[in-house]
């Protein structure tokens, strides 16, 4: 092997933009460009999957009765739809941002660990294919939703539990893996002149998530291996007959879960304040504050968890504790929600889609906080609790929010990455069929859920059924509409479109917009200097 | 460090097989680690162990290959400064995961000490659940007597779990006194020292294998045996697994230090595994006091 570092030598030596072709260069890349894409591709992937699992529920809802599937089927939907969303949409396609825009953002020739970097793309592949593999098992798959509270995932699951476990644990290393090389990349890989305050947000905000994602992910694989013991080496955890608790799972489950929900958020204030100012064209207003309130949302987020825990019979003390610190969290969210429109407040504005969905995302998003605050106040909570006021919540902030930011940062980026224009047309049409879907597939759900409709039933009462057919209307428009989506990123990866400039937004500021566009394949060898 | 590469160049390594067989060997580990469980609490046969196995041979191979060139390009002179603070930081990252990989078990123990049990006894609001529901019941700790009734022996914390505490606190001073002696390139000092730690590692974890016989044996203490069982199994368990990957770990630095390897500007490496062994030496001295002690 003595000649793989002759090897590496010389090809270094020898070119730059020389790239590996064909199927070797995907699987044994190192490059920050290449696996950004990977992670792209692998998240849009696994958003259609999930998707369609969800346009099954929603299918299955659109009538009251039992219509099309049968319930034990209908729970795994909900199951797979949560898990492959979150840890298979939303997370990585974060992930796949991060290592292609970090490094440009701040003059670094690659991710500070490349082997790694590619080590962690390609478990996670893996880990989804197990957990696909575990709806064949007898049994079925796993039916406790994304949650996996005890003593569902424990007691009254099915074997398949054991594959849900390990796939879990695999996607929790590529995400602790991919947390890390970000942050050494952020603190050990700046170009010089590029302080701490001088970095974009959207780098600032993935420094904190990938902080919060070392922090939680371990503590998610101690729960699932607790799960694991409890259900197959006959622990107690969470059994009180042997003198644990079901609420103990809740309580570590959540101490990882509301992290979490953050780490899917923090990253879209990023995309959205890089994207409000370059289509305003006005600096950002606000940036340190930006920057101090992304630092409290996540320290306060570890202070929160027992929120998603009102009705267990907690002591009313640390119910009012929790009440009290996640309303905290609505004032540096507030700050930012004030900072980007003031960024807007007469600026010259233009409305390309980017900035369409970065927007939408600032008056979604901001729907979906406010019923966040409804649902913090403990006494009213006992009403919303486990209802689909609670679906609408979390949709709002994680459909309308989280993917949204993620649109919008792929059309903002998308002539960097491929070199030519996306088709604006198309990609407006994209930005309105799912604007008005999302509202009715998400907004009605308001209202159900505050009449009583509980969340994961296959079926409901009479008094639903309008409702619930207005929703399974808008889910799937919703759906379809992303199909316009992916027409127009196979457009831009088949370079059909007008060739883009190396800074195609007028306003757009940043050291990402200083190389040609594509991005070459090794971009700052020698770091830029940064004023 | 090399001096043929411009220091304010990155080193940009080149691509490498070892990240997707890597992949590989953790697909084959989780799904045969996966059947194989289902198997074994069904008492069936099946593929799971040796698709298990398959995954720790491919993952051995993986990491024979993957740290042997590491260690080769490293030798070659390829690697900056600044690669190596990167290395140095993610060390320091990944600790600070393994830190709260424990929380979240110390985090069950508190919480079932604290909370779960007095509650099962009838504390706070709880009254009718001691009443009712398992009226003999009662909340104490270490937890002998569970409310199904499965009885156990608590361990002490005198004898072996003291000794192996005094065992392990010295290993990490016979640590030090080896990265000192690799500091100031006295190698025969470094050679003796790194030996005696390691030593003392593997004591602790003979030692550690022996309290866990005296305790299925003697003690009636089980993985099955209610809440303290599972925390105690689970914790000095993981604990005594990262002893394991530290000594492992400390033997491969033993082997490159024989070798001629390192120097006072080239030891990530060997700093990174004693970070590490340091890591666990405080783990368990957590365990010690909230395990054994309290």
């Amino acid at each position: 092997m003595s000649t793989v570092v002759a090897d590496a030598h010389d090809a270094h030596d020898e070119h730059h933009d020389h790239k590996p072709t064909g199927i070797k260069r995907w699987i044994f890349t190192t490059n920050h460009k290449d696996i950004g894409t990977l992670y792209l591709w692998f998240s849009f992937i696994m958003f259609l999957l999930g998707g369609s699992f969800a346009l099954m529920i929603r299918m299955e809802l659109f009538q009251p009765g039992m219509q099309v599937i049968d319930p034990h089927f209908f729970n795994q939907m909900t199951t797979m739809h949560g898990v492959i969303m979150v840890f298979g949409a939303v997370m990585p396609a974060f992930t796949g941002l991060a290592n292609w825009m970090v490094p440009l953002m701040i003059g670094a020739p690659d991710m500070a660990l490349p082997r790694m970097n590619n080590w962690s793309f390609w478990i996670l592949p893996v880990a989804f294919l197990i957990m696909l593999s575990s709806m064949f098992v007898p049994g079925g798959g796993p039916a406790f939703g994304w949650t996996f509270y005890a003593p569902l995932s424990t007691t009254y699951s099915a074997d398949s539990t054991a594959l849900f476990v390990f796939a879990m644990h695999i996607m929790g290393m590529s995400s602790i893996m991919g947390a890390i090389n970000v942050i050494v990349t952020i603190m050990n890989m700046r170009a010089p002149g590029m302080t701490y305050m001088k970095m974009p947000l959207f780098v600032w905000t993935w420094f904190i998530t990938a902080f919060l994602l070392i922090a939680v992910m371990p503590v998610l694989a101690g729960v699932v291996t607790m799960v694991l013991t409890d259900k197959f080496f006959g622990t107690s955890f969470f059994a009180a007959a042997g003198g644990g608790d079901p609420v103990l799972f809740q309580h570590l489950f959540w101490f990882f879960g509301h992290p979490e929900v953050y780490i899917m958020i923090l990253p879209s204030f990023g995309i959205v304040s890089a994207i409000i100012p370059a289509f305003a064209r006005k600096p950002l207003f606000g940036y340190a504050s930006m920057v101090y309130a992304t630092a409290s949302i996540a320290g306060l987020s570890f202070l929160v968890w027992a929120h998603h825990m009102f009705t267990t019979g907690m002591p009313t003390v640390a119910s009012l504790m929790f009440m009290y610190m996640t309303m905290l969290i609505a004032v540096p969210t507030g700050v930012k929600v004030f900072n980007w429109v003031s960024t807007m407040w007469r600026g010259a504005m233009t409305f390309e889609t980017p900035m369409l969905f970065a927007i939408a995302f600032v008056i979604l998003f901001t729907i979906g906080g406010l019923s966040g605050i409804m649902l913090a106040i403990t006494p009213v909570d006992y009403q919303y609790h486990d209802t689909y006021f609670v679906v609408a919540h979390f949709h709002y902030v994680l459909v309308s929010g989280a993917v949204f930011s993620i649109m919008a940062a792929a059309y903002y980026w998308l002539p960097k990455w491929s070199g030519v224009m996306y088709d604006e047309g198309l990609a407006k049409l994209h930005f309105w069929c799912s604007l008005i879907s999302v509202n009715i597939l998400f907004f009605p759900m308001h209202f159900v859920g505050l009449a009583g409709m509980p969340r994961r039933y296959p079926d409901y009462a009479l008094q639903f059924a309008d409702i619930n057919a207005i929703v399974s209307v808008g889910g799937f428009l919703f759906g379809f509409s992303q199909l316009i989506f992916l027409a127009v990123v196979l457009k831009c990866a088949m370079k059909k479109g007008e060739k883009a400039p190396a800074k195609p937004w007028e306003g757009a500021e940043g050291l990402e917009w200083t190389v040609p566009s594509p991005a070459p394949y090794h971009t700052f060898d020698t770091p830029p200097e940064v004023k | 460090m090399s001096t043929e590469h411009n220091p304010t160049k990155y080193y940009v390594p080149d691509q490498s097989i070892w990240p997707i067989i890597g992949a590989i060997a953790l697909g084959l580990i989780a799904f045969g680690a996966g059947h194989y469980t289902i198997e074994y609490s069904k008492e069936e046969a099946g593929f799971g162990h040796y698709v298990l196995g398959a995954g720790l041979l491919v993952l051995v191979i993986m990491l024979v290959g993957w740290f042997g060139d590491q260690i080769r390009e490293s030798r070659a002179g390829l690697y900056n400064t600044q690669l190596g603070q990167s290395y140095r930081q993610g060390m320091l990252w990944f600790i600070f995961s393994e830190v709260m990989f424990f929380l979240a078990f110390f985090g069950a123990l508190f919480y079932a000490r604290m909370i779960a049990v007095p509650w099962l006894g009838g504390a706070g609001n709880n009254e009718m659940t001691g009443e009712i529901i398992w009226p003999t019941f009662e909340a104490i700790w270490p937890l002998t007597t569970t409310p199904d009734g499965t009885t156990t022996e608590a361990m002490g914390w005198f004898g072996l779990p003291l000794l192996n505490t005094i065992i392990l606190v010295i290993s990490s001073v016979t640590l030090h006194f080896a990265h000192h002696a690799l500091e100031v390139g006295k190698r025969g000092t470094l050679k003796t020292w790194l030996f005696i730690t390691i030593a003392l590692g593997l004591v602790f974890l003979f030692f550690q294998g022996y309290e866990y016989y005296h305790a299925y044996h003697d003690l009636g203490l089980t993985l099955q045996s209610g809440i303290y069982g599972n925390t105690f199994f689970l914790l000095t368990g993981f604990h005594g697994l990262h002893v394991t990957l530290g000594a492992i770990l400390l033997i491969v630095m033993f082997g490159r230090v024989l070798a001629g390897h390192f120097d006072k500007d080239n030891q990530f490496a060997f700093m990174a595994a004693a970070w590490y062994w340091h890591f666990v030496d405080v783990v368990w001295i957590c365990l010690f006091v909230f395990v054994y002690i309290l």
